[in-house]
């Protein structure tokens, strides 16, 4: 039984104190099938190389642009820095958060996400469930109207031209008007609204509850999981989006964060506008001060993605994609 | 914009919804009636639909006209199918063509494999622990903006970024990526892999668990080794997705995305970088040529439209699978 160790190799999770077993050699004698063979070696260490390249790539990214956001000065003229700033400093984050243009996008950022996700969520629920419901005559050729979206935009001239005639260019509804219900979550909420059982809302129904109440106390309740996931999707949406905001926004003042780091991080523009100027405290260099925005616009992101994670590995949205 | 996974899958769902159950002569007018409680639910919605999606269509109108934001959509003059004309003997936009079918090709010979083949790699772990972690890990990308994803390759792969730095120091040349229009392309599809690949793998594995073990197992009692398994049950069991990806990427063609070339258009220039949707959007909206850059935009939807029943109808006919 040599090979035990080395098919384990490989795939050994840290903090997983390995457990011998004996014939199957195996920490979780189960995970394998009886029938599926012992991989050769080569291919095991082939998978490791791989896998180990895959995870390296998507991680240190992350850790160096923080690394580079907590350095000094000395740090970042030396070059060379991996990972690990050789002296930290919260510097450039004192700097951003002392007030100015990174946090005025900021406040911007959030506000429009906490609203915006609440009027698609709003939206989407009314009508996932007004289209859920059995026997509605017309409901079929709403819900070509809704899935027809998947299939056709409008464009970018004519969604300018709509945001023009409305009057809603250079104002905050610009950016949340028109992705107010995308058709793909209102069709996953639908899915679940009409696999809630029937009795329980048949028998609410002769209880006199009004389709309000029953949406509002029965289908709400019952469905926290992806609605939950699905605000997140949004929220998450809300806080990237750039193109709505290119398109829409002249005035620099009410710039997002995605555009505000754009500004700075990609065209590089002065950076000690966007940090506080009034202070005499010579600014951190441009460059931790870039990576500090990059991080600050990336934390949100990052709070959310294991709640985010949980449902969807959980097979939320699949079970709903798969019908 | 929707964040989630493409909407693979959204046939059947109109039709499992609904059996067509008449109530004993209860007429259609009696049945809305009492369920008018219901559209109220419908009619917020419904009528976003139409502002928002459906009345900006009727605003390519002036494709056909010679619009100033002066004139007013109603009062300026119809000019036929000039814009249309134009649109071939425009020399950017033959750039912007090419570039879009450039990159969108290289997409799909090079970045549309890797989510596929990031699937099956993920599904033969047989530790679960390490398969989630790995699986959060690959995610995590596509949940971050393009101006992040950007920001962060900049600084690893730009002119002054970590990379050069670790080159200037052990005496080697600075060499130039981000902002290189020759190689632009395969960049942008590298970055597109970094970001997407692993989300891409979703539907992969879903369409993965739903192979039934027994035929594995009855393979292996056979004598299939692992090779054989993969190309015999494995591929023609997630056939389905991967043709309905196809039709999709197909399908989108045209529309290879707007922020990854916007933000990286200054660097390395328009001839590299423009892509019609950048077109439309700097002809439009930046340089005021409204008509052209609409007629632009809704040829390119109308083809994107035809590619992809093109693409169902071909799909139907050669492999039996099409999403509608």
């Amino acid at each position: 039984m040599a090979t035990s160790v080395d098919r384990n190799a490989p795939m050994a999770t840290a903090g997983n104190p390995r457990r011998r077993l004996p014939f199957t050699g195996s920490r979780r004698p189960s995970s394998r099938p009886p029938w599926m063979e012992r991989p050769p070696l080569w291919l095991l260490v082939l998978k490791g190389i791989a896998l180990a390249f895959i995870v390296a790539a998507m991680v240190l990214p992350f850790f160096h642009i923080f690394a580079v956001s907590l350095s000094s000065y000395a740090d970042v003229l030396g070059g060379g820095l991996v990972l690990f700033p050789r002296n930290p400093t919260l510097e450039a984050y004192r700097a951003i958060f002392n007030g100015g243009i990174v946090v005025r996008a900021l406040q911007i950022s959030i506000g429009l996400t906490l609203i915006g996700t609440l009027a698609q969520m709003v939206f989407t629920t009314t009508m996932a469930w007004g289209l859920s419901r059995p026997n509605v005559p017309g409901t079929r050729a709403i819900l070509f109207i809704v899935l027809g979206a998947l299939l056709i935009s409008p464009g970018i001239i004519p969604s300018y031209l709509l945001i023009k005639e409305l009057g809603l260019l250079d104002s905050y509804s610009a950016l949340i008007l028109p992705g107010l219900i995308s058709s793909f979550n209102l069709i996953i909420i639908r899915q679940f609204f009409m696999n809630l059982p029937g009795e329980l809302i048949d028998s609410a129904k002769i209880d006199g509850a009004s389709e309000f109440q029953i949406f509002w106390h029965i289908a709400l309740p019952l469905s926290k999981a992806v609605l939950a996931v699905v605000a997140l999707f949004y929220a998450v949406a809300i806080w990237n989006s750039f193109f709505n905001a290119i398109l829409y926004l002249q005035d620099a003042t009410k710039w997002p964060i995605q555009l505000v780091l754009r500004q700075y991080v990609l065209q590089g523009s002065d950076i000690a506008a966007a940090a506080d100027a009034s202070s005499n405290q010579p600014l951190p260099p441009a460059r931790t001060l870039q990576m500090a925005i990059v991080v600050v616009a990336t934390v949100p992101i990052l709070i959310v993605y294991p709640f985010l994670q949980k449902y969807f590995t959980r097979g939320v949205l699949t079970g709903a994609i798969k019908g | 914009m929707s964040s989630v996974p493409t909407p693979i899958e959204g046939r059947g769902q109109p039709s499992a919804a609904r059996p067509p159950a008449r109530k004993g002569g209860a007429s259609v007018w009696r049945r809305a009636w009492s369920n008018r409680a219901v559209y109220l639910f419908i009619l917020p919605g419904f009528l976003w639909y139409v502002v928002f999606h459906y009345l900006p269509i009727l605003g390519n109108v002036i494709a056909w006209k010679d619009y100033s934001v002066f004139t007013g959509i109603q009062a300026s003059p119809w000019v036929g199918w000039q814009n249309f004309a134009d649109i071939f003997s425009d020399p950017a936009f033959r750039i912007a063509l090419t570039n879009t079918l450039q990159i969108e090709l290289l997409q799909l010979v090079f970045a549309f494999p890797v989510p596929l083949a990031l699937a099956l790699l993920l599904n033969s772990l047989v530790g679960e622990r390490l398969k989630r972690t790995v699986q959060s890990v690959v995610y995590l990308p596509h949940f971050l903006s393009w101006v992040i994803v950007i920001a962060m390759w900049q600084q690893i792969f730009g002119g002054d970024g970590f990379m050069n730095q670790l080159l200037l120091n052990q005496g080697f040349e600075r060499v130039s990526i981000m902002n290189n229009p020759d190689i632009f392309k395969p960049l942008v599809v590298l970055q597109s892999i970094w970001k997407d690949a692993g989300w891409g793998t979703i539907i992969f594995l879903a369409a993965l668990t739903k192979i039934d073990v027994q035929l594995y197992e009855a393979a292996a009692m056979d004598g299939a080794g692992g090779w054989r398994r993969l190309v015999n049950i494995t591929l023609p069991g997630i056939r389905p997705v991967i043709v309905l990806l196809l039709i999709l990427r197909l399908g989108s063609m045209l529309s290879v995305g707007f922020e990854q070339y916007f933000l990286q258009r200054g660097a390395v220039g328009a001839d590299a970088a423009e892509v019609l949707d950048t077109f439309v959007y700097f002809r439009g909206v930046v340089n005021g040529d409204w008509s052209f850059a609409a007629a632009v935009g809704l040829v390119r939807a109308i083809v994107g439209a035809i590619l992809i029943f093109a693409a169902n109808w071909f799909a139907k006919r050669f492999f039996d699978e099409g999403i509608f």
